[in-house]
């Protein structure tokens, strides 16, 4: 589906990492390949410590200081984001690639109208006069807010839900056409109910405007019947990449599985198995300064063999489209 | 069984601005009635904004209700004066929703188990050291960790020392409030397994705070389901989840992200 036509974005051997102040440096993606095809809703699960966020930080070339990208290449739109003039990022950022992240009361000025927050990203990529400006923006929140759009253009950030601050950061990720969204745990903060309407929104939106995603979360059940496909990050690797029905509903890599079945799975099942415990990834997470060889997910693996503590595992197709980087599949 | 604690028609009322006229005031919690038996988990589930927080506060003595009761062991809070109220507090502890904002990051992880100990005037000074380790290693909390600041623990450690210091005076109800919540799936289940394990060893009894109707589900006996400061459904946890009968407990049935499944359409042509 995606391999067929050209790539709206393509990601090779990207290596970040953080120097600590101590003079330390710790790797936080170590050669993170993938690619992502025009209107396609990409997936990145991962816990605290994957390098999630790093990926979306280092997509837009915004990681805070310490961070360096080491290596790699980000291939947007045909043209390498890491070889991009400050000027050229500015247009690209907001233009090209919108951004929503994680805490909508923190990416909002408080102190200005919600309506203007969307008009001032408008203004600042389009050579628009005062009046399609005041139009476009009315378009724009029309299209999240269905209904009181008018209202919500006037209010200030503290006068909003949580929901209603995502969905005018949602309007200015979209506002300028972008071809592509990154969004970091876009429903963290949301009570559910909230969280499946701004899902519903996405959705709605890829259908009219034909967005590409990449859709950061930890929570796997938020990507059913929304991503494609997914990626699974492990220690600032991947784990594994496939279509979404198959690395929920059958994954391959030991770490996913694992993860997977972390869940309660409760509602679906007869009431005799609740209270029961839950199943748990033996050891602690995985720490980031470590430098050895081998699988990172090695130590707490139930299925480890004797490679696994020397070599870093390949990525092996599973499938067409499926890779997974474990030894279990490689050879 | 009499219950442990039991509200009845509690009303908390917010002024709403400076300027507060009698109908300007907001009713977070509007004639709250529930009961929670000893030695069982009650989950109460809400969206935000329905008066589950709170209620916890109330409960914790935190706030004080605009009318109505909650008594506990059969005693009235309210007939209480602060002194008495200061030996009933321990009684009820709260585990938040952030681990990181609820410890201080720069006291050792011993240093904030044993702090309730010496708010409450409690034990020698060694006998404290002791019991602060046992309950850190009730906790799995190792030695080494013990000595390190709280901002060095990982989001799992940080919500195990909260755990562990709300264990500290030996309470009998602790309020989970959005315990779980904030935490990936794996360190969710790590914890979710623990609670279970304390409540089995200890006979706690547990007034969870959850959005998330997948972990309600998981560990309660007891559902309450609260919308717009009113405690709309309840009963046990069997007939709220299997057959809701209000339409804010579909609502959130509905919106409870999950996968049992393969849906049809997730196999893309």
């Amino acid at each position: 589906m995606v391999q067929t036509m050209t790539s709206l974005l393509e990601v090779e051997n990207l290596r970040v990492s953080y120097s600590a102040r101590t003079g330390e440096v710790c790797p936080a993606l170590s050669g993170v390949d993938f690619d992502l095809g025009y209107g396609e809703i990409l997936g990145v699960l991962g816990e605290s410590g994957s390098g999630k966020s790093t990926l979306a930080a280092a997509l837009l070339r915004l990681l805070p200081a310490g961070g360096k990208i080491q290596q790699g290449s980000i291939l947007f739109e045909g043209r390498n984001l890491l070889r991009a003039s400050p000027q050229e990022l500015r247009k690209i950022r907001g233009g090209r690639i919108g951004l929503i992240s994680q805490e909508p009361s923190c990416s909002l000025h408080p102190t200005l109208p919600a309506g203007q927050q969307v008009s001032d990203v408008l203004a600042a990529h389009e050579n628009l006069d005062r009046r399609a400006l005041r139009q476009k923006t009315g378009h724009l929140l029309a299209s999240v807010f269905p209904g009181d759009s008018e209202r919500i253009s006037r209010s200030y950030p503290h006068e909003l839900s949580g929901g209603q601050r995502q969905r005018v950061l949602i309007a200015q990720a979209i506002a300028c056409a972008p071809s592509l969204v990154v969004a970091d745990e876009p429903t963290a903060s949301l009570d559910p109910t909230t969280q499946q309407e701004i899902l519903q929104l996405f959705r709605t939106l890829r259908q009219k405007l034909g967005l590409a995603m990449i859709l950061i979360t930890h929570n796997p059940a938020l990507l059913a019947g929304l991503a494609d496909r997914i990626l699974v990050l492990y220690a600032g690797r991947i784990a594994e990449i496939g279509p979404s029905a198959q690395v929920l509903y059958s994954p391959q890599h030991p770490y996913t599985a694992a993860l997977l079945r972390c869940l309660p799975s409760h509602l679906a099942e007869p009431p005799s198995t609740r209270k029961a415990r839950l199943h748990v990834i033996q050891g602690e997470a995985p720490d980031l300064s470590w430098h050895g060889n081998g699988c990172q997910f090695e130590p707490r693996c139930t299925e480890r063999m004797e490679v696994c503590k020397r070599d870093e595992p390949p990525a092996a197709a599973v499938s067409e489209l499926h890779e997974v980087s474990c030894f279990k599949f490689a050879g | 069984m009499q219950p442990l604690l039991k509200v009845e028609n509690l009303v908390k009322h917010y002024g709403a601005g400076r300027s507060a006229r009698s109908k300007d005031k907001l009713a977070a919690l509007d004639g709250v009635s529930l009961s929670v038996l000893p030695k069982t988990t009650t989950a109460l589930v809400g969206e935000s904004g329905s008066g589950k927080s709170t209620l916890a506060l109330c409960i914790a003595c935190l706030e004080h209700p605009t009318s109505g009761s909650i008594s506990f062991e059969g005693i009235d809070l309210a007939s209480l004066d602060e002194n008495q109220l200061r030996l009933l507090r321990p009684q009820i502890q709260l585990v938040f929703q952030d681990p990181a904002s609820s410890l201080n990051p720069r006291w050792t992880a011993l240093e904030i188990v044993s702090e309730p100990f010496f708010v409450q005037r409690r034990y020698s000074k060694p006998d404290r050291a002791v019991r602060a380790l046992r309950l850190l290693d009730r906790v799995a909390i190792s030695r080494k960790m013990a000595a390190r600041s709280a901002c060095e623990l990982s989001g799992g450690q940080k919500q195990r020392l909260a755990i562990a210091r709300a264990l500290a005076l030996e309470p009998k109800l602790i309020i989970l409030d959005e315990a779980l919540s904030a935490l990936d799936c794996s360190v969710q289940a790590q914890i979710s397994n623990l609670l279970l394990e304390l409540q089995a060893s200890l006979g706690l009894t547990y007034l969870f705070i959850t959005h998330d109707f997948g972990m309600a589900a998981h560990l309660a006996d007891q559902i309450a389901v609260m919308d717009r400061g009113r405690v709309v459904e309840s009963g046990s946890a069997e007939n709220v989840l299997y057959s809701p009968n209000h339409e804010a407990t579909r609502a959130l049935l509905a919106a409870t992200p999950r996968f049992s499944e393969p849906p049809a359409e997730l196999v893309h042509a």
